[in-house]
C-alpha cells in the first residue's frame, strides 16, 4: 500500500477496472429501475400473455395439428417472440431517455466505457425479454393448449430469446437517432408493422400477393419463420437467414454509427 | 464487485500547497495553449494554466467566457482544437478512469426513477475502489433522503448527491462546474461548507463560478476569464488590490480626454454628456487637476468595489485603454 507524501502525488495503485466497467451489479440496479417503470412491464409481460390468451386458446383451430404440435403452440411461440421483442428495443431505447436527462455525459466522468455501457444495456434487455417470453409459456403450460414435444419448448424458447437481440440494435439506434421521451410509443408502432409484416399475428397466406411478398423484407420476418422451424418443419428457405442478417447488419450499423456520433459530441 | 474500502485512506492526508522548491512535482492540471472552437465561434482562445495538487481554485468569469468549455477539455469530454490539456500527467481521459478526477455538473446528469442510494450504489459500481457509500452520503448530507427517487428530490438536494457521487473514487482533483447555482442561500452555505472540509483535508478543488463573493470567500487562488482567455490570475487578495482604484467624477462640460488621460495612474476616462468618470490609482492627482486647471463641479471620488473591479476586468466591452490587460499584467503570479 503506497504511503501518503506530501508531494501530493496521486496514489500509485489507481487501477482502471475490467472489463470497461461492465459488472452483474450494474445490470441488476438497471433491471430493479426497468421493473419500476409499470408501463414497460405492462407493455413487455402482460401484453403479449393477454394476447396469446385472445387468439391462441380459440377452440374453433386451437388444437389443429402443425409440424411436430398445434396451432395454439404456433401462436405461442409467435406471441413470446413479440414480447421478446417489445423487451430487447425498450432496453436498447432507454439510451434516448438517459442522453436527454445528461446521464450518458454523467457516466462518461466515470471509468465506465461507452461500449461497457451498451453491453449492460444489452444484458438488462435480455433479462426484460427473458420474463416476457418466460410469462407466455408459463401460461402456454398451464392453459394446457399448446402441444409440442418438451424439447422444442426449449429450443424455441432459446431461439426466439436469443434472436431478440436484433431488437436489441434496433431499440439502440432509434433510441440514439430520437432523443425525446416519446421514443417508446414510436418503437411500439414500429414493432406493431413489423409484428404483422412477420406474420406474427395473423398468416401472411391471408395477405394479397403484393403485400405477402412486401413483408418477406421487414425486420421481423425472418426471425418469426426461423423460431417457428424447429415445430413447423418442412422445407427450409434461406431469405429467412438472408433477411435476418441484413436487418442484423443494418440495426447495428445504424447504432455504432450514431453511437459514435454520440461519443464525439458528448 | 463491491465497493472497497481502501485502507490507504485511513491515514491522513497531508495538505500539498503551492512553494518553493516543490516545482517539479506534476501539476494536477496544466494546459497548454488550449483553444476550443465550435465552427466559427472561438469559445476559449488560447489558455495557459498551471494548478498544483493542493489548490483551491477559482475559475471565474460571466457567463460564454469558456469556464464551461475548459472544465469539459480538463475532463476529456471535448479534446481541445489546438494545445494540450493533462491531468496528473496524463490524458485527461486516463485521470477519470483511474478515479483521480471527478466533477459536479451544473445540471442534468441524473435518473429520475432512480433513488438517492441506488444512484450512489450505481456509480460506486463503477470504480475499483471507492469510499463506502454511506461514508458520502453522510458527508454530503443525504442519508436520510437516501431511499427518495431523484425524481422528488429538490435543486438543492440533487446538487448534493451529486456532490456524493464525485467523491466515491475519493479523487485527487475535484471540478465544480457552477456548483451552486438555483440553490438558496442556507443550500449554498452548506454546499460550501462541505466543499471547504474536504478542501482542507488536501484536495485539489477547481470551481467554475460567476459569484464574485464565492470566489473570494472560498478560493486560495482566482482565474478570471473573458472571453476565452484568462485576464487575471492571482490571489484572491491580489484580486481585491486591483479593486484598489478610484474614480473621480464631476460636472464638467467640454472634457480635454487627453490631457485627463496624460495625468500619471489614471487608467481610463468615460463622459457622459456633461459629467465625467476618470478611473485612476492617484485621485488626488486628478481632484487637484480638475479643481485648478478646469471649471469642474460636483467633485466626487469613491473607491471601486469588487463587483466593479470584476465587471472592469470581465465585462462584455473592454475598456479601450486597455484597463483589463494591465490588470492582467499587475497581477499574473510571477513563475
Amino acid at each position: 500500500m503506497t504511503v501518503p507524501t506530501t508531494t501530493g502525488a496521486p496514489r500509485a495503485d489507481r487501477t482502471v477496472p475490467p472489463f470497461g466497467g461492465f459488472s452483474p451489479g450494474l445490470v441488476r440496479l438497471e433491471v430493479r429501475r426497468l421493473l419500476r417503470n409499470r408501463r414497460t412491464v405492462i407493455f413487455t409481460v402482460l401484453f403479449p400473455v393477454f394476447f396469446f390468451l385472445i387468439f391462441g386458446l380459440n377452440s374453433a383451430y386451437a388444437s389443429n395439428r402443425i409440424g411436430r404440435g398445434n396451432e395454439s403452440a404456433f401462436i405461442m411461440i409467435s406471441m413470446a417472440l413479440y414480447g421478446a421483442v417489445l423487451a430487447t428495443s425498450s432496453g436498447g431505447a432507454m439510451v434516448s431517455v438517459e442522453r436527454l436527462a445528461g446521464w450518458s455525459r454523467q457516466l462518461r466522468i466515470t471509468p465506465l466505457q461507452p461500449a461497457a455501457y451498451i453491453a449492460v444495456k444489452m444484458a438488462t434487455s435480455l433479462v426484460l425479454g427473458l420474463a416476457a417470453v418466460l410469462a407466455v409459456y408459463v401460461v402456454g403450460i398451464l392453459s394446457h393448449k399448446p402441444s409440442m414435444p418438451v424439447e422444442l419448448w426449449v429450443a424455441t424458447g432459446a431461439a426466439l430469446w436469443v434472436g431478440s437481440l436484433l431488437f436489441a440494435a434496433f431499440g439502440l439506434f432509434v433510441g440514439y437517432l430520437l432523443p425525446s421521451e416519446n421514443v417508446m410509443q414510436i418503437i411500439g408502432f414500429a414493432l406493431m408493422l413489423f409484428s404483422f409484416g412477420g406474420g406474427l399475428f395473423i398468416p401472411l397466406s391471408q395477405f394479397s400477393h403484393p403485400l405477402r411478398v412486401l413483408a418477406t423484407y421487414t425486420p421481423l420476418y425472418g426471425l418469426n419463420q426461423l423460431v417457428h422451424y424447429p415445430l413447423v418443419q418442412g422445407s427450409f428457405a434461406w431469405t429467412w437467414v438472408a433477411n435476418l442478417l441484413a436487418w442484423l447488419v443494418i440495426f447495428t450499423s445504424g447504432a455504432i454509427w450514431r453511437f459514435r456520433k454520440d461519443t464525439d459530441r458528448v | 464487485m463491491k465497493p472497497v474500502h481502501d485502507p490507504w485512506y485511513a491515514g491522513q492526508r497531508p495538505r500539498g500547497r503551492t512553494g518553493a522548491g516543490m516545482s517539479a512535482r506534476v501539476p494536477a492540471v496544466d494546459l497548454v495553449g488550449v483553444r476550443k472552437h465550435f465552427g466559427s465561434v472561438e469559445a476559449v482562445r488560447g489558455i495557459d494554466l498551471r494548478i498544483e495538487p493542493g489548490e483551491v481554485v477559482a475559475f471565474l468569469g460571466p457567463n460564454g467566457a469558456g469556464k464551461t468549455t475548459t472544465i469539459d477539455m480538463v475532463l476529456g469530454l471535448s479534446a481541445p482544437s489546438d494545445g494540450t490539456v493533462t491531468v496528473y500527467g496524463m490524458p485527461p481521459r486516463d485521470a477519470v478512469r483511474k478515479g483521480l478526477v471527478s466533477a459536479v455538473m451544473q445540471s442534468g446528469g441524473l435518473l429520475k426513477d432512480l433513488t438517492v442510494a441506488e444512484t450512489v450504489a450505481y456509480t460506486a459500481h463503477l470504480f475499483t475502489a471507492t469510499r463506502p457509500p454511506d461514508e458520502v452520503m453522510e458527508r454530503a448530507g443525504i442519508t436520510a433522503i437516501g431511499s427518495r427517487l431523484v425524481g422528488k428530490c429538490s435543486g438543492g438536494e440533487q446538487q448534493r448527491l451529486r456532490f456524493a457521487m464525485a467523491l466515491l473514487p475519493d479523487p485527487e482533483l475535484l471540478l465544480l462546474d457552477e456548483p451552486t447555482q438555483g440553490m438558496d442561500v442556507e443550500g449554498r452555505r452548506g454546499f460550501w461548507a462541505a466543499i471547504r472540509r474536504d478542501a482542507d483535508a488536501g484536495r485539489t478543488v477547481v470551481f467554475a463560478t460567476h459569484y464574485l463573493e464565492e470566489a473570494d470567500t472560498y478560493a486560495d487562488r482566482v482565474v478570471l476569464v473573458r472571453q476565452g482567455e484568462v485576464v487575471a490570475d492571482g490571489t484572491a487578495s491580489e484580486i481585491k488590490a486591483m479593486a484598489a482604484g478610484r474614480t473621480v467624477r464631476a460636472t464638467l462640460s467640454g472634457t480635454d480626454g487627453a490631457a485627463l488621460r496624460a495625468i500619471p495612474g489614471v487608467d481610463r476616462v468615460e463622459t457622459h454628456g456633461s459629467s465625467v468618470v476618470v478611473h485612476c490609482s492617484d485621485s488626488d492627482a486628478v481632484a487637484r487637476y480638475l479643481l485648478t486647471e478646469t471649471p469642474a463641479q460636483n467633485l466626487e471620488i469613491a473607491a471601486l468595489g469588487l463587483e466593479e473591479a470584476f465587471v472592469a476586468l470581465t465585462g462584455a466591452e473592454p475598456a479601450a485603454g486597455g484597463a483589463s490587460g494591465t490588470a492582467a499584467s499587475r497581477t499574473r503570479a510571477p513563475s
